[in-house]
């Protein structure tokens, strides 16, 4: 039996092989993934992001264990941890905080290493993801360190991104990292319990203050978008105006509220068609990768080293442009 | 330049589940074993303390690990170690190396290594001595 067949049929074996030939970008993954590409599209897809220690994992486990018990949902988990860049080598240690979900068989957690590659993570995660998707999961959750553009990348991934803040960790303004709004859908204050939780509740209230003008011009999955200043009336059902819910992971509080946001995010998408515009563009992000990586082996198979070289060599001498060498180097190009 | 591929085929990491069975709350030498093994480059994962045989098999399944190394040194290792191995073979891991390190008397070694133990550490095992074991275990 094929992997992609021994997937669907719920094989966790299987599956947990099939990941890993994925990860690796090895041909048996690409060839299942090509397989499983029907079975997909139909989960949704959370990213959770914030710096380390804000509590990701064990709101993760909680969340999980609220769609197992209360939506009887199943609930694949991606955690990602960063790789050491000096060995290439990773702890990776969310398990940790997710013990209370081993023995459910509706929930398959895998950890996974960034691996330092330039926009390598985001695809592979997008693929791992993928194969949980076709294995019927309509949960997945992924975990990520909120630092870094791949960090980002895979944030977009998401249909829902949650970005965790906790108290404590510098909470004026300028702390909270410039830029989370872009990929925020829900902003969690976890650790609600600790002392300081007002100040970061309020800074985080001012910067969506700041966020919300009367135009409002955002980056949307690559794309400028603009909505006008919503209305009373009509603002609840075509804006979504980013939520701060407070949680404390450890004592599971908070964890409901912070679910029905979800889904009332997940309304929202839908509604608005927001839903459809993020799978397309989600899609459309990675077709256009995959034609980079193609043309650019494709020019790798046609060029020789030694033009290459050459080319780099004159380039380097200050004998040509970068830009005469491209030309240079495509236009020997057979086809 | 040595490869100018965008996306070339990873070479395989070796992946290691780092899990201490049972109940006892010794974890500076499992924490000491993965990160030793991090360094050599190795991918760890690290399950905590107080897993069951159970668990431990579920994460190396889904995990996909190539090795699995029990940190043990409550004395437990002769009832923990035979249920690790047998849940490993159930679920269909029976390529996965598993090494144990800890408390763990000169008297049980043999029997350990009747059972498919592939490697014992002591207290002051050098870690390149794990870390050479661990690679020749998964090359081999
Ligand atoms: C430090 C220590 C503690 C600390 C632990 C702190 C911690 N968070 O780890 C504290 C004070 C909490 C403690 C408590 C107890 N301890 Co104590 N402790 C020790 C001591 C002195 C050193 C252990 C240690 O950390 N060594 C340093 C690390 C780096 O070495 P290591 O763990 O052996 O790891 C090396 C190898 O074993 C191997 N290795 C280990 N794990 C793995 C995993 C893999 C995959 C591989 C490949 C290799 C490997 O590689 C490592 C590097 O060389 C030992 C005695 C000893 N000399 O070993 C007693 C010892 C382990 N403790 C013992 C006991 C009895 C206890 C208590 C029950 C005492 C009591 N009555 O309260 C409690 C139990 C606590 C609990 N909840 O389980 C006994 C165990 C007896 C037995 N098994 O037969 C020992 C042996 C002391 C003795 N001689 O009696 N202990
Ligand atoms: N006080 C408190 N501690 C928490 C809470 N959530 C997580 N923690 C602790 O914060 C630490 C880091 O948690 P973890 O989930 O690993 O954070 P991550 O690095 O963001 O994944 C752990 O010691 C947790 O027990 C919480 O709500 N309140
Ligand atoms: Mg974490």
């Amino acid at each position: 039996m094929t992997y992609s067949q021994a997937v669907l049929n719920g094989d966790r074996l299987a599956l947990a092989r099939l990941l890993t030939q994925v990860e690796n970008n090895a041909p048996d993954g690409r060839i299942a993934l090509i397989e499983l590409f029907p079975h997909t599209g139909r989960a949704h897809l959370i990213g959770v992001t914030g710096a380390p220690g804000t509590g990701k994992s064990s709101l993760v486990n909680q969340l999980a264990l609220y769609y197992r018990k209360v939506e009887n949902k199943r609930v694949a988990i991606v955690a990602v941890d960063p790789s050491s860049p000096f060995t290439g080598g990773a702890v990776l240690g969310d398990r940790v905080r997710m013990r209370d979900l081993s023995g459910d068989p509706h929930v398959f957690i895998r950890s996974m290493a960034t691996r330092g590659s330039l926009g390598g993570l985001a695809q592979a995660t997008a693929n791992m993801v993928q194969v949980f998707d076709a294995a019927g999961f309509d949960i997945i959750i992924i975990e990520t360190v909120g630092a870094g553009q791949s960090e980002v990348d895979v944030a977009r991934l998401a249909h829902t991104t949650l970005v965790v803040e906790a108290p404590g960790l510098g909470d004026d303004i300028q702390a909270i990292k410039a830029g989370i709004l872009e990929i925020a859908d829900i902003l969690v204050i976890n650790k609600a319990d600790r002392p300081g939780v007002e100040n970061t509740e309020k800074a985080l209230k001012s910067m969506l203050d700041l966020a919300h003008p009367t135009e409002r011009v955002f980056r949307h999955h690559g794309s400028i978008m603009r909505t006008v200043a919503p209305t009373q009336d009509s603002s609840s059902r075509l804006m979504w105006i980013q939520p701060i819910q407070k949680t404390v992971s450890i004592e599971s509080k908070g964890i409901v509220e912070l679910a029905e946001s979800i889904g009332r995010h997940v309304s929202h998408l839908r509604q608005s068609g927001d839903w459809a515009v993020r799978e397309r563009t989600r899609l459309e992000v990675e077709l256009e990768a995959l034609i980079r990586e193609a043309l650019l082996n494709r020019f790798h198979e046609d060029v020789s080293q030694k033009e290459y070289d050459e080319a780099l060599e004159k380039v380097v001498q200050r004998n040509i442009s970068p830009w005469e060498a491209v030309k240079m180097l495509l236009n020997g190009r057979s086809k | 330049m040595t490869d100018k591929k965008t996306s070339p085929e990873q070479s395989r990491r070796i992946r290691v589940l780092v899990a201490k069975p049972g109940l006892d709350g010794h974890d500076r030498g499992a924490k000491v074993v993965a990160r030793a093994l991090r360094d050599a480059g190795m991918e760890v994962i690290y399950t905590g303390l107080r897993q069951t045989p159970e668990m431990i098999a579920e994460a190396a399944l889904q995990e996909d690990v190539d090795v699995v190394g029990l940190s043990i040194l409550s004395g437990a290792h002769m009832a923990l170690t035979p249920r690790v191995l047998e849940l490993l073979k159930a679920n269909g891991q029976t390529h996965v190396k598993v090494f144990i390190g800890g408390i763990i008397p000169d008297e049980d070694l043999q029997r350990l290594k009747e059972m498919g133990v592939a490697g014992v550490f002591g207290p002051g095992a050098s870690t390149e001595d794990i870390i050479r074991d661990v690679q020749t275990a998964v090359a081999g």
